[in-house]
């Protein structure tokens, strides 16, 4: 009953926003709450009356996806959309707007509606004393509609369709406060970054649609997993999958298309929390997680996922050490948790990265939405430097806070020590230096983390104005409720995936068994290294833990006693280090020079656009400058050819005989003068002539 | 004295050559149009002369050469050149009546309408 009607499921938040759309303007705040936050909920009870008759249906129907075809979209079945593929076979190109329902849509489905629903519930609080209220909701339940869609969708287009959505909500929600240049130049920075990944997930699908005849998830899954390739074949599905990376990496936030995470901050908390943390980032992830099968068939491109997977994470990481707003130290963890699961995927660790996913969801949502009640708490103040001593004050913030920390540094037994140590032991498995960045990762993830709390809750205060410190309150249940229901779970959502060395059941992997069974998966279970390698499981699990409590410890110690005019410890160590991390690697300053165009050299501009305008001034005089130079050419042998006619044909071919019968006329004229005695003269003379001829001959 | 000059022949044709030379040139060379009808007259009056200076020649020759009392035929032809020399005068003033109508002049020089 539930799967038939799982097309509600997206719906029901679209119709909230059409009705925001149409009406929002005239609706009062409670019934804008009511109608948006409720089409949440409902499609939340919804998910989880799918999900749980999904299990059922699998079970009886062979572990195969639930796939439910609403109409056909794109293609008409009329056989005019007949082509061939690589390997020269005839296909149709169709696409539906189908839904499909399997494990991994299930999980994302899952934590998509439910954190989605907490978070609408919090933006009731947060955002009550707001203008655009409407506007807010119908943005955000337009944001649901697309992330069901692309989470649902059966087919690379309408997941493509729902990545462009989520796209355009994030622009529309991070330049939500719009009359802010920064909140705008901020969104701008979004979209067109993320567009740039679109590009290489477009390129990705046409290559997809020419090798396999399909774009559906199903067909595409079952060819990839039977055929044999040549290798040639293969290089083209490298090609595929390194494209579709790139859609990755614009979309999750990846080196080198990441810029646009930090200043998405610019939009309401919420947002953050919402698109910037639990949904739409993991976006990439599910994408290429949906992808395994081509994947698994070209290891380089594996390699390049989990080399710029690690590379993020650390990079990342070293930025967020230094930052000093509350939301940025967030965003960059964020870009850095990513970076965890794509290096998960790109071990082949496809579990253990959605696993990874799940439980990031909770604990980053939980730290956003915290970190939205303490900078509601300090009246909108959210430079850490001006915090401090904030536990007392607001202390279910405080606690949350705490556990969410507490499971991103991955202090078991929360669910975050779970999901990273099965990544980082994938990755010392597939190779020791990837698990080493992991490692270090983890080390600074740590460390900033509890930078956070001691700055903003343990340290003694230096808030500066005494109005905020006496306003400093604790949220209303709207928004607190949220927060301890994402703290429940960033607890307990650990132990669905506890590994078999722990003596857990990793009831996760399992669950996700027929999404990733690929031919290649075989080789993972030898048992004959299972002794060796279980201790060496356990000494990295000890080393995890080691690391989560020693940045930790280095993070009291530099922060324990922070008063007014705190020595940043990098700044007193190194201060070159510190302004470079501090101006994140002046890669921004860099792709203005590169790309932007807005960079000159007294006259020239740089970068690609420079490049651009280079070549435009070669086509308009360079290449303008030949036609034009051909013209002139033509004109100038015009002008010959009629000197030549003029003078010449003209002159002496036309004239020349004109004047030539005018001089020997004249002589003729002479016969007709009009005198009648030169007639009579002529005669006589003609009569004489004639005379003597005639006598002397 | 016994050196009395005969009169031949040929003193009758010279005359008649002189007087023909007079006229063609008056005709060539007058400018009034009356004058050259008058030369004209003498030219036509010197043939007649000559013709029948000739005319008498062969009065004198035998018969058996085409002459004798019988070949008049210079006279007769004579008489018809003085009939055809009135009428060519009688015409040849009426042209010059039309024309002086026309153009106020007895002026050779000014017959020259159809100059180029």
């Amino acid at each position: 009953m539930f799967l038939d009607h799982i097309w509600l499921i997206p719906l029901l938040p679209a119709f909230g926003a059409t009705l925001m759309f149409f009406f929002g303007r005239r609706l009062q705040k409670s019934w804008v709450s009511a109608i948006c936050v409720g089409v949440v909920v409902l499609a939340f009870l919804m998910a989880c009356g799918c999900v749980w008759q999904y299990t059922a249906w699998a079970d009886a129907h062979d572990h195969q996806p639930y796939e439910k075809i609403v109409y056909t979209w794109l293609g008409t079945g009329t056989g005019h959309t007949t082509y061939t593929t690589r390997e020269g076979a005839q296909a149709t190109f169709q696409a539906d707007a189908g839904l499909l329902l399997d494990p991994l849509s299930s999980i994302w489905l899952l934590f998509v509606t439910g954190v989605g629903m907490l978070i609408h519930i919090y933006s009731i609080g947060y955002m009550g004393h707001e203008g655009g209220y409407y506007r807010f909701f119908g943005y955000l339940n337009l944001f649901m509609f697309s992330m069901l869609t692309l989470v649902l969708a059966n087919n690379y287009a309408l997941l493509f369709v729902g990545w462009e959505g989520v796209g355009l909500c994030s622009y529309l929600l991070i330049g939500f406060y719009f009359h802010r240049k920064s909140a705008s130049d901020a969104a701008n920075k979004a979209f067109i970054v993320n567009r740039i990944g679109d590009a290489g997930f477009i390129l990705g699908m046409f290559f997809v649609v020419w090798i396999f005849g399909s774009l559906r998830f199903t067909e595409v899954t079952a060819l990839a997993r039977a055929g044999h390739f040549s290798s040639e074949t293969l290089g083209y599905i490298t090609a595929a999958t390194l494209l579709l990376f790139v859609g990755a990496c614009g979309k999750s936030a990846q080196l080198p298309l990441y810029v646009w995470l930090p200043d998405a901050m610019e939009g309401p908390t919420p947002v953050s929390a919402l698109i910037h943390a639990a949904t739409m980032v993991t976006a990439g992830v599910y994408m290429v997680a949906r992808s395994n099968a081509l994947f698994v068939l070209a290891p380089d491109s594996m390699l390049v996922v989990a080399v710029i997977g690690a590379l993020t994470a650390i990079f990342a990481a070293s930025i967020g050490l230094v930052q000093n707003d509350i939301k940025r130290v967030l965003a960059y963890s964020t870009v850095s948790q990513l970076g965890y699961m794509f290096l998960a995927l790109g071990v082949g660790a496809f579990a253990a990265g959605v696993f990874h996913v799940f439980t990031h969801a909770f604990f980053k949502a939980l730290l956003f939405l915290g970190a939205g009640s303490v900078i509601h708490a300090m009246s909108g103040e959210q430079d850490m430097r001006n915090m401090g001593n904030l536990a007392g004050k607001i202390p279910t913030t405080y606690r949350t806070m705490l556990i969410a920390t507490l499971a991103i540094a991955g202090i078991p037994p929360l669910a975050g020590f779970f999901s990273k140590d099965e990544i980082l032991w994938q990755a010392w498995k597939f190779n020791h230096y990837l698990w080493a960045i992991g490692f270090v990762t983890a080390l600074m993830t740590a460390f900033y983390m509890f930078r956070l709390i001691y700055l903003t809750f343990w340290s003694p205060s230096r808030v500066t104005s005494h109005e905020v410190e006496h306003h400093i309150h604790e949220s209303p249940k709207s928004m607190t409720v949220p927060l301890v229901i994402l703290a429940f779970f960033s607890i307990t959502a650990g132990y669905l995936g506890v590994s078999p060395s722990l003596g857990g059941s990793d009831r996760f992997e399992k669950f996700l068994e027929p999404v990733f069974a690929n031919r290649v998966e075989a080789a993972e279970a030898a048992p004959a290294s299972e002794e060796g390698s279980r201790g060496t499981e356990y000494l990295l699990m000890i080393l995890s833990v080691a690391v989560g409590f020693g940045g930790w410890y280095a993070a009291s110690r530099a922060y324990g006693k922070a008063t007014k005019g705190y020595v940043e410890p990098i700044a007193a160590a190194a201060p070159p280090v510190y302004d470079v991390l501090l101006n994140k690697y002046y890669v921004d300053e860099g792709y203005d020079y590169l790309f932007t165009g807005r960079r000159k050299v007294g006259d020239v501009r740089l970068g690609v656009m420079g490049a651009g305008e280079a070549s435009s001034w070669f086509d308009a005089n360079v290449v303008d400058g030949a036609v034009n130079a051909a013209g002139w050419i033509t004109r100038l042998t015009a002008t010959v050819s009629k000197w030549w006619d003029t003078w010449i044909i003209d002159g002496v071919g036309v004239n020349g005989p004109a004047i030539l019968a005018r001089m020997l006329s004249y002589p003729a004229r002479m016969f007709e003068w009009g005198l009648v005695q030169w007639y009579a003269l002529v005669m006589t003379a003609g009569l004489a002539g004639l005379v003597f001829y005639y006598v002397y001959h | 004295m016994e050196s009395m000059l005969h009169i031949s022949t040929l003193h009758y044709l010279v005359l008649g050559a002189a007087l023909f030379l007079l006229g063609v040139v008056g005709v060539l060379t007058r400018r009034n149009v009356i004058i050259v009808l008058m030369s004209i007259e003498l030219i036509l009056n010197a043939v007649n002369l000559n013709l029948v200076a000739l005319s008498h020649y062969w009065q004198g020759m035998s018969v058996r050469f085409g002459g004798g009392p019988g070949a008049l035929h210079g006279q007769v032809f004579a008489i018809f050149i003085i009939t055809d020399a009135a009428a060519e005068a009688a015409v040849g003033l009426g042209i010059l009546i039309a024309f002086f109508r026309n153009k106020e002049t007895v002026n050779v020089d000014e017959v020259n309408l159809l100059k180029w």
